[in-house]
């Protein structure tokens, strides 16, 4: 290594592409001038949740290009995703499936066609509702995306001398990234360009190309930007396919961004969930019971089983534990992934459990974990790699101001303020997917690396830059860092808190190999040294503390502070990775107090469709919030040592502001979101 | 119809439903202002119309003959410096809305304008407080606010 | 969006030919027209009229003019001065952005926000007289617990017009002067029709008589700021003697029109400005609640905020 090797890893290095995000540069989706007419789409949405789709009329005047529907719309080659198969049958799975695209010249004609479209549906009876004594739950076989959907060790039924049997429900939730999703579709020839927001232009590329039947060289995703994803992007969503098709059928390049009504329906979204934990220990606070059920439900398309209850296999040391899962297939949307699948919903509900048994054990609720931290991991009786989740808590609470906290609620008011702190647990997986990178000398002293990644707003443009520097022994500004783009050497999804391991090892491995080599350009493929790894005992952690305060007159709740303490291996970048958690948290802030569907189980349909009323934090919900890390070593993880980061400041943060509204006012709320109505009665 | 943005006259020929928005990134190219909700509630459209901030998602564009509008692409700020030197974004998708809204801002700010935070005479109208509150109309789902506070403030001090 | 044709009115006389609507800030209108929910053949810009100043009335009032943005009543150094429940109202709605779009009349005339009303695809009678109003059954937490009809319980969303009501305000429209009260009607079985003015008729101005008491505007909400209303309030009250002697009282979010608490402010005059008469006062109007299962918190709300805002202003 040179003396400016081993500079840029580590440092606090500027978004590469800030600058063209900063002055209106940076090209999204529907941004790009395309050659020809371009014509643009604009999907109908279903207005039942069960029926089939008779006819659709088409007034002869309206001013449209093309109206496709399931009676005219080009036949697709099979998918294993049926979310893809649009208009491909009469069938209408749940309300706001797309049932037909009307194509204009303009936006504004496509969307007045689409408003004048003439549906005849014949309409069937549909179920909604998620419940517990639903006679169609099952145990579904695995739950996202291949755990086991039960685990049990010991006897859950014995009787601890201190008990907390709780109930926590949480509502569907949208992942809502400011960029609607959307695609701009042009074929050239039988080859097919789609500019496409999403988080892995690869797998967009080879799930659309094999619908159209085509070979992997014939589509060409590009993602140059994208604007926010939260896993409601990490595969192929209807509108590349519909736009797609419409450009074929038109012969026009095509347009589609969805309105962000349609993110409600047809891009995925977190699943409600009831979840009951039982918790049971000694008098003396040591875990005897943990059991965790988790309900949820998917839709009639398509099963997606979250892992809602996966994360309590890891947490807590106890002879006795049991974790399962159970499924109501309904009349609704396709939930899908979004930020911290299962960990996020099921950390509510086990670390809100374990605030409850601390205060029955009239315990500090960070003395209660620390008693119950496992020497392996609970699940496997391996060990973890690395874990210092004790320590986040300690130094974290060091840090946040913990001492001399009153355990009893209702203590502390200011003027009408009732103030309280809570704390929580934090944990995801780290994992790693195989991606391949290459690395070219141009020549010039400088070197372009390319990987078909996509940066979502994590900073993983920068962080490999970073990366490639070090391995290259140059400065970053030599690196030309390409990615967004399908025909480059394939990528992983940027999903699963997984991109920088993924791509970064790969990119670490074309690096090292120029070097090796000395040839001008080399390739390296991740995916053997992947299957090799030991995928157990390897997670994140951290702990969430939060202070709220409530206001005695009318039961609203704002955050004062909010902190997160993590254990998440080497960090490569501070300024991007504190950004991660910081957003993280902020969107645990919205789980907490201010995000839900609201569920017309007459309609179907979660009624509150748009920003007004479906909120997500704004400004002045965010006062202070500040995220820190341990320096944590280990070298098992993969060539940079770190852990995934994207996901885990929304794991624990939720259960750290609703532990803080019962120590500031008594109140507990297990029904999130924790609004107004649910605290004041008690007030 | 003429539209000055950015000063810059252009002769287009619209459908008077277009709003705004649509007029910018689809008929005149500038694709800086973004479309996050279409409905005025995400800001991501933000523009500056006679030095106002606007939403332009709102706005038919008929209605703007000859009125300047600035977008993302006209100005040049200290804020946008800010932003990159604070980090405050992620995806950048609301990042244009939310620097022409701080720019906007801070001339309503220079005029004395109140928040809902400003209790009366004497009051900072930047503190943490004010600007929150001053800049809640421009959403981000990534949760970079925190980082956006420091980078309007410290451009606003320049 | 249909598709319509556009003109600027050249005149405040009013008048509008069947089908046609005038356009201030849009912030509301064209919202609807994006959705489908209005759906005008003509629109009639009528911001180029001159409408923009405030200005002094004998005795020390105000007069609005209707296209006045809520952004500069806000800041205005009189409305700040003398009617700080205006400008805290304005201020505590929508966002920066819209506040600069808004004008004065067209705040007056928002339309509700119910879910239901807001989607073309779902039966309203407001949006679709006769369809039905799922809301009852369904989805009802932000609506109203007074004034509503078995046909709709939808409810105002202006914070201005809450204030507006507090303070007497008067509506000049191009046929006639009217309490900004009897601007609004209630939805009876007729809910597609928010306000008692006929087609084509202007809103010009509004007047503000004189308040010769201290003022303010509280909000509740489900986010800190950029949220519409779970209930308001707007007050003024004064004080002599440890007495009430006068007091203006207005409710927000609770009703299909911006709530003037007559019947509250009737309670209180005379007597004692203790927690104890606000208490009363809230509960004598809020008798008349018809709450349903999902909004019936309001009330305590309500009473909560009565209470407080009352010791806020007379201690």
């Amino acid at each position: 290594m040179t003396a400016t090797a081993r500079r840029a890893v580590g440092q606090p290095l500027q978004r590469v592409e800030g600058p063209d995000k900063v002055t209106g540069a940076a090209k999204y989706a529907a941004e790009y001038q395309v050659d020809g007419d371009l014509a643009y789409a604009w999907v109908v949405q279903s207005p039942v949740a069960r029926g089939r789709l008779a006819d659709v009329q088409v007034d002869p005047l309206l001013d449209v290009i093309a109206v496709l529907w399931h009676g005219n719309a080009l036949p697709l080659e099979d998918s294993d995703d049926p979310e893809l198969a649009v208009l491909q049958s009469d069938r209408i799975s749940y309300r706001g499936q797309a049932v037909a695209l009307v194509v204009a010249r303009s936006l504004e004609a496509a969307r007045r066609g689409a408003q004048e479209l003439s549906l005849t549906i014949e309409k069937e009876p549909h179920d909604a509702v998620l419940r517990t004594d639903d006679p169609d739950l099952y145990t579904p076989d695995v739950v996202n995306p291949s755990f086991p959907s039960e685990t049990s060790a010991g006897d859950v039924s014995v009787e601890a001398p201190v008990a907390v049997d709780v109930t926590y429900t949480t509502p569907a939730l949208h992942n809502n990234p400011m960029e609607p999703h959307a695609t701009t579709a042009l074929w050239s020839g039988d080859d097919l360009i789609l500019y496409d927001s999403n988080q892995h232009p690869a797998g967009v590329a080879a799930t659309v190309g094999a619908l159209f039947g085509l070979e992997p060289d014939q589509v060409h995703v590009v993602t140059e930007h994208v604007g926010g994803g939260f896993g409601s992007k990490g595969t192929a969503r209807p509108n590349a396919v519909l736009a797609a098709m419409a450009a074929k059928v038109t012969g026009h390049p095509v347009k589609l961004a969805l309105p962000r009504r349609a993110l409600f329906s047809m891009v995925g979204h977190r699943t409600p969930t009831i979840q009951r934990v039982r918790l049971g220990a000694t008098a003396d606070g040591v875990l005897q019971v943990i059991d965790h059920e988790a309900y949820s439900q998917s839709s009639r398309l398509f099963e997606f089983a979250e892992q809602t209850a996966v994360a309590t296999r890891h947490m807590y040391a106890a002879p006795n534990r049991r974790t399962g899962h159970r499924l109501a297939r309904l009349d609704m949307p396709t939930p899908r992934w979004m930020r911290a699948p299962g960990e996020a919903p099921g950390m509510v509900a086990l670390e809100c459990a374990m605030d409850e048994l601390a205060v029955a054990l009239d315990m500090d609720p960070i003395e209660l974990r620390v008693r119950n931290e496992p020497t392996v991991d609970p699940d496997s009786g391996k060990p973890f790699t690395s874990r210092h989740y004790v320590e986040c808590l300690r130094q974290g609470a060091a840090r946040f101001g913990w001492e001399d906290r009153d355990l009893r609620p209702r203590q502390r008011r200011e003027g009408d303020w009732w103030i309280g702190t809570g704390v929580a647990g934090a944990t995801y997986p780290t994992m790693a997917q195989p991606s391949t990178a290459r690395v070219r000398d141009l020549g010039t002293q400088e070197f372009e690396v390319a990987i078909a990644a996509a940066d979502l707003g994590t900073g993983a443009r920068t962080i490999l830059t970073q990366i490639a520097a070090d391995e290259l022994g140059v400065p970053v500004e030599r690196v030309r860092l390409r990615i967004g783009d399908s025909t480059l050497p394939p990528a992983s999804v940027a999903g699963g808190s997984s991109g920088s391991a993924s791509w970064g090892w790969a990119v670490t491995g074309a690096c090292r190999a120029l070097r090796e080599t000395g040839k001008s350009e080399a390739v390296f493929d991740s995916s053997e040294l992947i299957a090799e790894q030991e995928k157990e005992g390897k997670h994140a952690f951290g702990a969430h503390f939060a202070e709220v305060r409530v206001d005695a007159v009318t039961g609203e709740v704002r955050v004062s502070r909010l902190f997160g303490m993590y254990a998440c291996g080497r960090i490569l970048n501070p300024r991007t990775a504190r950004s991660q958690f910081l957003g993280g948290m902020v969107m645990g802030m919205g789980m907490a107090l201010h995000e839900e569907g609201v569920l017309d189980p007459a309609m179907g349909d979660w009624v509150n469709h748009d920003l007004a009323e479906y909120h997500i934090p704004a400004h002045a919900d965010v006062e202070s919030v500040e995220a820190e890390w341990l320096d944590e070593q280990d070298t098992s993880l993969n060539p940079m040592g770190s852990k995934g980061i994207g996901e885990i400041g929304i794991v624990g943060s939720p259960a750290a502001i609703l532990n803080a509204i019962w120590h500031a006012t008594g109140v507990r709320v297990r029904d999130l979101p924790a609004r107004l109505d649910k605290i004041l009665p008690y007030l | 119809m003429i539209l000055v943005v950015n000063g810059v006259e252009h002769e287009l020929d619209l459908d008077p439903r277009t709003t705004l928005l649509d007029a910018l990134r689809e008929h005149i190219g500038l694709t800086g202002a973004k479309k996050g909700c279409d409905h005025g509630q995400c800001g991501a459209c933000t523009v500056l119309l006679d030095g106002r901030r606007v939403n332009s998602c709102l706005i038919l564009a008929v209605t703007q003959q000859g009125t300047p509008i600035t977008t993302i692409e006209g100005i040049d700020h200290p804020v946008q410096r800010g932003f990159l030197e604070h980090d405050g974004f992620q995806c950048g998708y609301c990042t244009p809305g939310q620097i022409c809204s701080a720019v906007g801002m801070l001339d309503e700010v220079a005029q004395g304008w109140p928040s809902a935070v400003t209790d009366g005479g004497g009051d900072d109208l930047l503190s943490d407080a004010e600007v929150r509150e001053r800049m809640s109309g421009n959403l981000c789902r990534c949760g970079a606010y925190a980082n956006m506070v420091p980078a309007i403030k410290e451009a606003a001090a320049q | 969006m249909k598709t319509f044709t556009y003109r600027t009115a050249t005149d405040t006389a009013g008048g509008l030919e069947p089908g046609a609507a005038f356009l201030a800030g849009g912030t509301n209108l064209v919202d609807l027209m994006k959705l489908g929910v209005a759906t005008p053949d003509v629109l009639v810009d009528v911001t180029r009229l001159g409408l923009d100043e405030v200005t002094s009335l004998e005795g020390g009032g105000l007069r609005i003019g209707a296209g006045v943005r809520n952004s500069d009543l806000a800041a205005h150094p009189a409305v700040r001065r003398d009617f700080p429940v205006l400008s805290q109202g304005l201020l505590a709605g929508a966002s920066g952005q819209l506040r600069n779009m808004a004008t004065t009349g067209g705040n007056l005339l928002q339309r509700t926000r119910c879910r239901y009303f807001m989607d073309a695809t779902k039966p309203c009678n407001k949006h679709a007289p006769g369809t039905g109003c799922p809301a009852r059954q369904g989805d009802h937490r932000n609506l109203a617990i007074l004034g509503g009809s078995e046909h709709c319980i939808a409810t105002h969303p202006s914070d201005m017009a809450v204030a507006l009501v507090a303070l007497d305000a008067v509506v000049n429209t191009s046929q006639r002067s009217l309490p900004v009260s009897d601007l609004y009607r209630l939805p009876g079985d007729d809910p597609s029709r928010d306000t008692i003015l006929d087609h084509g008729e202007l809103i010009t101005s509004v007047d503000l008589p004189a308040l010769a008491m201290p003022s303010t505007y509280r909000k509740v909400r489900d986010r800190a700021s950029y949220a519409f209303a779970v209930s308001s309030i707007a007050a003024a009250a004064k004080v002599a003697d440890g007495r009430v002697t006068d007091v203006r009282l207005a409710f927000g979010a609770v009703a299909p029109k911006p709530w003037r608490a007559l019947i509250a402010e009737e309670a209180l005059r005379g007597k004692p400005a203790t927690r104890e008469s606000f208490l009363a006062a809230a509960d004598a109007e809020l008798a008349a609640a018809e709450p349903l299962k999902d909004n019936a918190f309001k009330i305590p709300l309500v009473r909560n905020l009565v209470a407080s805002v009352l010791e806020g202003l007379t201690s």
